[in-house]
């Protein structure tokens, strides 16, 4: 079952080109039945990244570009007067998909970056007091732009505690860009791109990570992980055991995805800058701070037991 | 004073703020009533102005009033102490600077610099006070302060005092063993380490050069400590623990005073017993005498005896000090006094206490014999209603007169002052000697403690075949007092502090434990001087203890102790009780001792893969031990096998190059 996963990886990285990490760490992600936020600036690929994934798994896929003036009913839906039946008859919005691509999530207004948080967090919608399930597997893939352009709303810490993963792309090493500018235009590639895996068998992949084994002395890593946060005064405030969970669930889909049916503390350390860094500040700064290299001084700080 | 706010340095938020004004208010509690009723107010004033300031966010006031208020200040000092250095004047000076640096306080280096000023402050409190107390107070307040310097570097506004709380204890506890080592290593100079100022000891209270009626009164009311002593053998009955100081010769009707002091070279008697060894710690009285067990056997250095037997030190007793002694309880002195000095012990003042006299006259005419007459005297006092209190009447203008056929009612230096004046008169020498009388066994720790308040006068009364005899009169009309102490011997109404008189058992246990632990404290610690450094020396194996040695000494121990700490804080993360863990440490050692060492966070599959990198002759055994572990660690169930093969693998590992 894993080489499935490669192959999914295979196929996202010819697209793109040079972030296999990123794209392990977004499947992993997907796996661990998580949402993923990809933060950058624009035009290092993450929409295409988001686009790619969602494709290459075979699922149903909608795009939201969020704007200033976007309403809760763009994402949800609406209800519309049908003549001929005399009655409403309810419109689906694109929420209403198994992968939703919310594009510049941070350029919409809380009202409506609410009410796509509210359908990740139950995978339900209530509309007009009808609640209507999401299918399954639900993905939210939102991507925003770093909250120092000019324009953003920035998540609220416990919305953005929602996903469980944040990855950020980065610019191309000078040979992949090279690759990049040599190559086809990505968007061809896209539509060229076949599903290489059923939904059916994602969702098995899903329970599978689930199934992974924890075994005490990891148990014991994690939670030293999250107790340093909590004790060091290196942090505004500490981890909190939602945190703690999202680090277990990505690092069982990883060691799903390494062949393994444990996990090990590597496991950790390698989804851990994706899972906390959007969850800690560093005390004291005022400046930008990377939330991925914060996650990777708290790895060097604590000890394996 | 200056505070130079650059822009990059981070402002002082209200909470540090208001944390520091905490920590340096209790700081500087105990100095304010050593310190002029103005400077307190004043300090004061200025700290309220400015948590005042900071709570409304207002602008902190301009350079030139604060420079106005020092000018102000300085004068207010030295028109106080007549000077702005010395001890006293410089905590005043301190103490408004500092409040005045708080009303200043803009930056966090500002901050900072508050923090080492309130370590001075801790400094400047044990001038005054170096008792347990003390020291947990200031220890309590260096914590506060050092906790409020870890929230100053990791300054951000909404996180509260929990964390840097615990940081500072731990660097704290983590210090203790450091100031050990230099507290018992650092070379000791004689004396404190800085100079204690004259004005240290000026209100101690404790024995005079002089007395009269009613001087005792006001040092039975304390219950400070005069001295200790420790006994090499058992301790003396009570009845013989006079322990001489003062020696009065002059009346002038109303008050004994002690003539100018005739030095000897030595003390000469003829001993009859072995003589009893014990030391002395005698607490700081600002006066030059020395106390010992009557009479004294031997000088200690640094003192010097008189020919009245009195010990003198050469310089006035401002710290305490320690000395040993010898002396004979029972001996004959004094036989040949010269006429100069029997004169001086018969003179009396004319006109004062007629009828003493003429009592004196008919006591005489009545007993030819000297010792028939004394007699009849102490019996006078034993038989006839006579009374000892700590609350006797007024006497008058003939205050013998009025106390031997008035009031009656005495205490010891009205007894001893009566019986010498109507000696004096019937023709027999005889002089005052104050001192202290009795002491309490402190059975933890086995010494003796002398308070203040068993500060005695007795009489000694020379007879030619004898010389000088000790006779003490409050013994006829109070033999409890000398028995018992004086809790037993006064009458229960008369006031006398609560810890010298015995009704709590409990309370008088729990005394004698304190003191016990302050009498170590004392020893130990407040006097631990070159000579107790040097035996310390002499007892780990050195003989000499030079600058040098000592000096090799702390470096030694200064090293051993921080890599105790060292390996105490590696070994917590060592500290497996997991034999798989354990036998995995070993690994990581073996691989250790061959220069590459396993990093705490690096994971074990992580660490193959740099081994295998570095050293591919290694790369079968540590997969396999690698593979093994993670079975074992993580894995899902591993069998017994597994960890016989891990362990087996382990131990025949070696990282050794082949």
């Amino acid at each position: 079952m894993p080489n499935q996963i490669d192959t999914v990886a295979a196929a996202v990285g010819r697209i793109i080109l040079g972030k296999e990490h990123q794209i392990r760490l977004a499947l992993a992600c997907l796996l661990a039945r998580g949402h993923l936020l990809i933060e950058d600036i624009p035009g290092v690929g993450k929409t295409t990244l988001a686009h790619a994934l969602a494709s290459s798994l075979g699922l149903g896929f909608q795009r939201i570009q969020f704007t200033s003036d976007m309403l809760p009913a763009d994402i949800l839906g609406v209800s519309v007067y049908n003549r001929d039946t005399g009655g409403f008859q309810f419109h689906p919005g694109p929420v209403f998909t198994q992968v939703v691509l919310a594009d510049e999530v941070n350029r919409a207004t809380p009202k409506a970056q609410s009410a796509l948080l509210e359908a990740m967090e139950e995978q339900q919608v209530t509309i007009e007091g009808e609640t209507r399930r999401l299918p399954d597997p639900f993905f939210v893939i939102a991507t925003q732009n770093p909250s120092y352009l000019i324009g953003t709303f920035p998540l609220p810490e416990s919305q953005l505690d929602r996903f469980l993963m944040r990855i950020e792309l980065g610019y191309p090493d000078s040979d992949a860009e090279r690759a990049l500018l040599q190559g086809e235009d990505r968007r061809d590639l896209l539509t060229q791109l076949k599903p290489c895996m059923e939904s059916r068998t994602l969702i098995e992949l899903q329970r599978a990570a689930q199934q992974v084994y924890t075994a005490g002395a990891l148990l014991d890593y994690v939670q030293a992980l999250v107790g340093h946060t909590r004790r060091s005064v290196e942090f505004v405030h500490g981890l909190s055991p939602r945190a703690a969970l999202a680090v277990l669930h990505a690092a069982r889909a990883w060691a799903l995805m390494e062949d393994r049916n444990h996990v090990l503390p590597e496991d950790v350390q390698a989804v851990l800058p994706g899972v906390v860094g959007h969850r800690l500040a560093l005390a004291g700064e005022t400046g930008r701070v990377n939330g991925a290299d914060v996650a990777e001084q708290l790895i060097k700080q604590v000890p394996i037991p | 004073m200056y505070g130079c706010s650059t822009g990059m340095d981070p402002r002082l938020n209200l909470r540090s703020t208001l944390w520091l004004t905490g920590a340096l208010l209790l700081l500087a509690a105990p100095h304010v009533d050593r310190l002029p009723w103005w400077i307190i107010t004043l300090a004061l004033m200025l700290v309220a102005w400015r948590v005042y300031l900071g709570k409304m966010r207002f602008e902190l006031p301009r350079k030139w009033l604060l420079l106005a208020i020092v000018a102000g200040t300085v004068t207010g000092v030295y028109l106080t102490y007549r000077t702005i250095f010395g001890r006293d004047a410089g905590i005043a000076l301190l103490m408004v600077m500092l409040a005045l640096k708080l009303l200043e306080a803009r930056t966090r280096r500002d901050g900072m610099l508050l923090c080492f000023l309130g370590y001075f402050l801790v400094i400047t409190n044990f001038l005054h006070s170096q008792t347990i107390p003390t020291a947990l107070y200031m220890l309590a307040c260096v914590w506060l302060i050092t906790a409020g310097m870890v929230h100053l570097q990791h300054g951000h506004s909404d996180a509260g005092y929990r964390v840097p709380l615990r940081a500072a204890g731990l660097m704290l506890a983590q210090s203790a063993p450091l100031m050990l080592v230099l507290f018992l290593f650092f070379p000791r100079v004689q004396g404190p380490l800085w100079g204690l100022p004259h004005d240290a000891f000026s209100a101690v209270s404790g024995l005079s050069e002089s007395m009269s009626p009613g001087s005792f009164t006001n040092l039975t009311l304390s219950d400070a400590v005069a001295f200790r002593v420790e006994f090499k053998e058992q301790a003396p009955p009570p009845r013989d623990l006079y322990w001489r100081g003062p020696v009065m010769w002059d009346f002038d009707g109303y008050s004994w005073s002690a003539p100018p002091y005739q030095y000897a070279s030595q003390l000469r008697y003829d001993a009859q017993l072995p003589a009893i060894e014990y030391s002395v710690t005698l607490e700081p009285h600002n006066d030059r005498w020395l106390l010992a067990l009557d009479l004294p056997a031997r000088v200690p250095p640094g003192a010097i005896p008189t020919s009245d037997f009195q010990l003198r030190s050469a310089a006035p007793v401002t710290t305490r000090v320690r000395y040993d002694m010898q002396s004979f309880l029972k001996v004959e002195f004094g036989r040949a006094e010269s006429r100069q000095a029997m004169r001086r012990a018969l003179r009396l003042p004319a006109g004062f206490n007629p009828r003493t006299a003429e009592f004196a006259r008919a006591l005489r005419k009545k007993f030819a014999d000297d010792r028939a007459l004394m007699n009849a005297v102490l019996a006078m006092f034993r038989d006839e209603a006579y009374f000892y209190t700590l609350s006797p009447p007024q006497l008058g203008d003939h205050p013998v007169d009025d106390f031997l056929f008035g009031t009656r009612r005495g205490f010891c230096e009205y007894y001893a002052s009566a019986f010498a004046v109507l000696m004096r008169a019937a023709g027999i020498p005889a002089r005052i000697v104050t001192g202290y009388l009795g002491g309490e066994l402190n059975p933890l720790g086995n010494y003796m403690i002398v308070r203040q308040s068993d500060a005695h006068a007795w009489t000694e009364v020379w007879f030619p075949d004898a010389g000088w005899v000790r006779v003490d009169p409050t013994a006829a009309v109070s033999p409890l007092r000398v028995e018992s102490g004086i809790a037993a011997a006064l009458p229960r109404t008369d006031p006398l502090p609560l810890l010298v008189r015995g009704d709590y058992p409990w309370l008088r246990q729990l005394r004698l434990t304190w003191d016990s632990v302050a009498n170590s404290w004392n020893q130990w610690v407040l006097g631990y001087n070159p000579e107790r450094q040097r035996s310390l020396m002499t007892r780990i194996g050195i003989d000499r203890s030079t600058w040098e040695s000592l000096a090799f000494l702390l470096v030694i121990a200064t090293l051993t102790v921080t890599v105790i700490l060292f390996l105490l804080m590696a070994r917590r993360s060592r500290a497996a009780t997991d034999p798989v863990k354990r036998a995995y440490l070993l690994f990581c050692r073996k691989l250790a001792g061959a220069g590459l060492p396993r990093a705490p966070s690096e994971g074990p599959a992580a660490y193959a893969a740099r081994l295998a990198a570095a050293r591919p002759d290694l790369q079968t055994a540590v997969a396999a031990i690698t593979r093994l572990y993670i079975v074992l660690r993580y894995g899902v169930a591993p069998g017994p096998a597994a960890r016989r093969e891990f362990e087996e693998r382990v131990r025949h590992f070696s990282a050794a190059t082949r």
